[in-house]
């Protein structure tokens, strides 16, 4: 039966934002995750963001117990999770009062009316029923008592605990929603039957809850209309979903695989970084050798002494946790061997907001070291470019013999979009610098002419037995050395090293007006916003400004100044205090650098970036 | 595979020895380039990593592989260098500062996970590099340069650290007794997993006669036990003394007094894997007991590491990445 039948109507929206909000227990990222698979697989753009609490189980009905879960589906390119709700799904009213500010006026909340109790508005701190207390009046309310009714499409089915009905409903509201923008309930009802294939009884509820819940959807008459989401135009291929942080543990696979070398990860757990340890712990056979370390140097240490011994090593971190293996981080760039940190930044200093996301590590990755130590920096910019960055942090660090610091951030780490499958063997090769024999008067610092990169001699190779260290070594010779003249050398050789890699990366892309009175500049895991709100920007006509978009802080991009100069005015926006923007001042003219920040925890909303954009080009 | 044939020369680098003249780590050095023929690995698969301080200066000094790196930190590279070529013969150079103080969180890890690793502390209960403070292993009341009144911090000892940290082998030498340090690196190298030696490193110059009293030529023989698995600890210039267990008290008794004969002398089990006994002996101040104290068989890390691997290549789904990025819920875009 269609809506139409229904006497229903059908709209067509090019891009929808819809947040799924309830208690830690209720599943929202479980019925998150679902909306957004099925979605991506009628073929939207997608970008989701998960939301949970810090606190581990919270208790129950709390305000900062709220779990959450945005999707943002689209028919044109999207390039945010969004910032507005089109939709807001609510299970219970700690979920309500912490969302409801985001729901556009005149939208759709969905509340489960079950929970709405005295005991759970004390919880959430509302003095009386927001249902019934006008406070509502510029929301479409659509109060389903989703408990109630999923208890009752159980009914008939053996062997079910109150506990496994109850927890059903979220299957409920995720029908309704399926109905509202016309998806199949298909892809569910698939990964229901394999996550509960051992109890046939939980697979009957849940399908049957869900199903419930959508022929409700379509007969309530309180929802007319239902909405078309068109596939995105977006190249052909095969996809999936994927999340930043496992999107960086690919990559390291895939160079891995590409170079043959084993993968060797040294980490330490630490939020929001990670879910890069667990995932590459999960692939053990593909020859993965994942190190949980007593701490973060002894992460990074083992990471190093893999390196030595010829693996494609690896360790992963967030800001407090660099700074910890700053020291050793030293020791990889005076040994020169590959290595590759990531630094999945969140909200500092110290502990600071650790799930939440920041870009306030830059400036440590570029200089937080000891003496004069430069590496190569990259960051990735969007949850599934997290892919080709790891692989490039992975094959500059191989090619070029020097630690690369990696950076990413909680909100791309966290956040998924669609990620057009790569195959490895289609990736651009890698050439490891591994010495299979000594050649005459070889020494541990030969270098290559043209990168300056030294041999990668492995031991278990006969003829190659070298020491290196932390002290100074002789340019000519690789021994231990105290001259003056050495040192110096050796300090700008090594500094030379790294900006010779200039040569290996692509130069900065202009977007939108190629000159003019403004250049929008951003690095990292703002460009979605960044990208979405210039795009906002043209359409209203404002021609004359241009955007670009870092991913490479050292060196930076070859092109750097020449960017930079064709434009009266450079706004550099990012999540801290004006690192980029400190950094751009030492290459260019400073009175024409401005700076628009924001520390607080969240990405840029797009209405908070037009208005600075606008404020400078009045 | 035959056995290479190799004379401590060919384990010399050409690096100038810069230790103090007089310090026991040429004892040490001697001993180990001594041992590494014995020990019958090619020196391409030798690596030495060190810390930072006197001590962990030794790899410059081995024609080997070998890694000076950061101090407090060999643990993890020998444990990374380790688990990623398990076929490599790995040794670790490290002092009472190095491994004890700021190292001293990875030292414990290091025992408890037993990675097959050779691991020499060199204990002259001093900072000798940093010229002379006290250590966490320097006795109470020695006066140094940071204590000049006497030091207030009362000392680890190496082995009721190391067996508190699960430690399967530990074993303590004197530094001036060269041979049994050969013979102890090669049964060192034998012992898979964690082989710790502490060894009794005199500084000459901030600590000088630190361990005098027990390795003096005059008193060692008198002063030192020198335990060897399955025989009775018995020790003394005229052999005449040895350990029994009196209640939980270990004590020195006089063979042929008080109706003490040899038969009454506790034997040494070093594979006894209740480290009880070991505790109290490494613990004895008299006599200080030298030798293999504790060597306990059990699996190491990369062991460990291996048959998980097994498991999960046995297991596995997919064999490749490319099996992995299209496995699981994909779909397709366009046509």
């Amino acid at each position: 039966m269609s809506a139409t039948e229904k006497n229903k109507s059908t709209e067509s929206l090019d891009h929808v934002v819809i947040r799924f909000v309830g208690d830690s227990g209720d599943g929202m990222q479980l019925t998150g995750a679902q909306f957004s698979d099925t979605s991506a697989m009628l073929g939207n753009d997608i970008a989701t963001f998960p939301n949970f609490p810090a606190e581990i189980r919270a208790p129950q009905g709390s305000l900062y117990g709220v779990s959450g879960f945005q999707v943002h589906i689209g028919s044109l390119e999207i390039d945010t999770p969004g910032d507005e709700l089109d939709l807001l799904v609510a299970m219970n009213p700690a979920g309500l009062k912490t969302n409801i500010s985001a729901l556009k006026k005149g939208h759709v909340l969905i509340v489960d009316t079950d929970s709405f109790t005295q005991r759970n508005f004390d919880k959430a701190q509302y003095s009386s029923n927001p249902l019934e207390d006008g406070s509502l009046a510029d929301y479409k309310v659509i109060e389903v008592a989703m408990t109630t009714l999923s208890k009752e499409a159980v009914k008939g089915i053996e062997g079910l605990d109150n506990k496994s009905i109850t927890r059903s409903k979220n299957m409920w509201a995720l029908g309704m929603v399926y109905w509202m923008y016309h998806r199949s309930l298909d892809h569910t009802i698939a990964f229901i039957e394999r996550k509960f294939a051992a109890q046939p009884n939980l697979v009957a509820a849940n399908i049957k809850v869900l199903k419930a819940g959508y022929n409700f959807a379509e007969t309530l008459e309180l929802i007319p209309t239902s909405y078309q989401v068109a596939p995105a135009k977006m190249p052909a291929g095969t996809y999936r979903m994927m999340m930043g942080n496992q999107a960086l543990a690919w990559g390291f696979l895939a160079a891995a695989e590409k170079t043959g070398l084993p993968l060797f990860l040294g980490s330490y757990p630490i939020t929001p970084a990670s879910d890069i340890l667990h995932e590459l712990s999960k692939h053990q056979q593909l020859g993965v050798t994942a190190f949980q370390a007593e701490d973060e140097i002894a992460g990074i240490t083992a990471a190093i002494g893999a390196a030595f011994a010829g693996s494609l090593a690896i360790t992963t971190t967030s800001g407090p946790g660099l700074a910890l293996k700053s020291e050793s981080l030293g020791l990889a760039m005076m040994i020169e061997l590959p290595l590759v940190v990531v630094d999945v930044q969140r909200g500092g200093p110290s502990t600071g907001l650790p799930t939440k996301t920041e870009q306030s590590d830059l400036l440590q990755a570029l200089y937080g070291r000891h003496g004069e130590s430069p590496v190569i920096v990259l960051a990735a910019s969007t949850p599934s470019n997290c892919f080709h960055y790891a692989y490039q942090a992975a094959k500059l660090a191989l090619e070029h013999m020097t630690p690369v610091v990696l950076l990413s951030d909680g909100y791309i780490a966290n956040g998924s979009g669609p990620w057009k499958i790569q195959r490895t063997s289609e990736m651009p090769d890698i050439a490891p610098r591994i010495l299979k024999e000594a050649p005459e008067n070889w020494h541990p610092y030969h270098r290559d002419e043209r990168t300056l990169a030294r041999d990668w001699p492995l031991p278990g190779t006969p003829g190659l037995e070298h020491r290196v260290g932390g002290l100074e070594k002789d340019q000519e010779k690789g021994t231990v050395s105290y001259d003056p003249i050495n040192h110096e050398a050796m300090t700008h050789t090594r500094q030379e090293k790294i900006q010779r890699v200039q040569a290996q990366i692509p130069g900065l892309e202009v977007h939108h007006a190629q000159e003019g009175q403004l250049l929008v500049v951003g690095w990292g895991g703002t460009q979605g916003a960044l990208q979405s709100a210039m795009k906002t920007l043209n359409q209203q006509g404002y021609h004359q400004v241009g955007y670009t978009h870092f991913n490479y802080l050292s060196p930076l991009p070859k092109n750097t100044q020449e960017v930079l100069g064709r434009f009266k005015k450079v706004l550099v926006c990012e999540l801290n205090n004006g690192q980029l923007a400190k950094l751009l001042s030492m290459h260019h003219d400073q009175s024409r650098i401005y700076s628009y920040t924001k520390i607080q925890g969240l990405p840029f909303a797009q209405s908070e970036l037009l208005e600075a954009f606008k404020q400078h080009l009045s | 595979m035959e056995k290479p044939s190799y004379t401590p020369k060919d384990f010399t680098s050409d690096q100038e020895v810069r230790w103090c003249p007089g310090c026991d780590d040429y004892v040490i050095l001697n001993a180990m380039q001594k041992a590494l023929p014995e020990v019958g690995v090619r020196r391409e698969d030798i690596v030495f990593i060190s810390g930072i301080g006197c001590s962990s200066r030794f790899p410059y000094y081995m024609n080997t592989y070998g890694m000076h790196s950061i101090h407090g930190r060999a643990p993890g590279i020998a444990t990374g260098v380790k688990l990623a070529n398990p076929d490599l013969s790995v040794w670790m150079i490290t002092g009472d500062g190095d491994a004890m103080s700021i190292g001293g969180n990875h030292f414990i890890h290091l025992l408890r996970r037993n990675v097959d690793l050779n691991v020499l502390l060199f204990n002259n209960e001093i900072y000798g590099l940093t010229k002379g403070q006290f250590s966490p292993t320097s006795t109470l009341g020695l006066k140094t340069k940071s204590s000049p009144l006497g030091n207030v911090q009362p000392p680890f000892s190496v082995g009721q650290l190391a067996l508190g940290a699960k430690a399967r082998f530990f074993a303590r030498v004197a530094g001036n007794s060269p041979k049994e340090m050969t013979d102890l690196f090669i049964k060192c190298h034998q012992f898979k997993g964690t082989s710790l030696v502490e060894i009794l490193q005199n500084c000459v110059i901030f600590n000088d006669g630190c361990f005098s009293h027990v390795t003096d030529k005059s008193v060692r023989e008198d002063k030192q036990l020198y335990v060897e698995h399955g025989k009775p600890m018995i020790f003394g210039k005229e052999r005449n003394k040895g350990l029994v267990l009196q209640g939980l008290k270990l004590v020195v008794v006089t063979l042929g007094e008080d109706g003490i004969s040899e038969a009454d002398i506790l034997v040494h089990d070093a594979k006894e894997p209740d480290p009880t006994l070991h505790h109290m002996l490494v613990s004895l101040q008299y006599p200080m007991v030298t030798g293999i104290i504790r060597a306990v068989p059990d699996t190491t890390l990369e062991e460990r590491l291996h048959e998980v691997k097994q498991t999960a290549v046995s297991k596995a789904k997919y064999h490749n990445t490319e099996e992995l990025f299209f496995s699981g819920e994909t779909y397709e875009v366009g046509a």
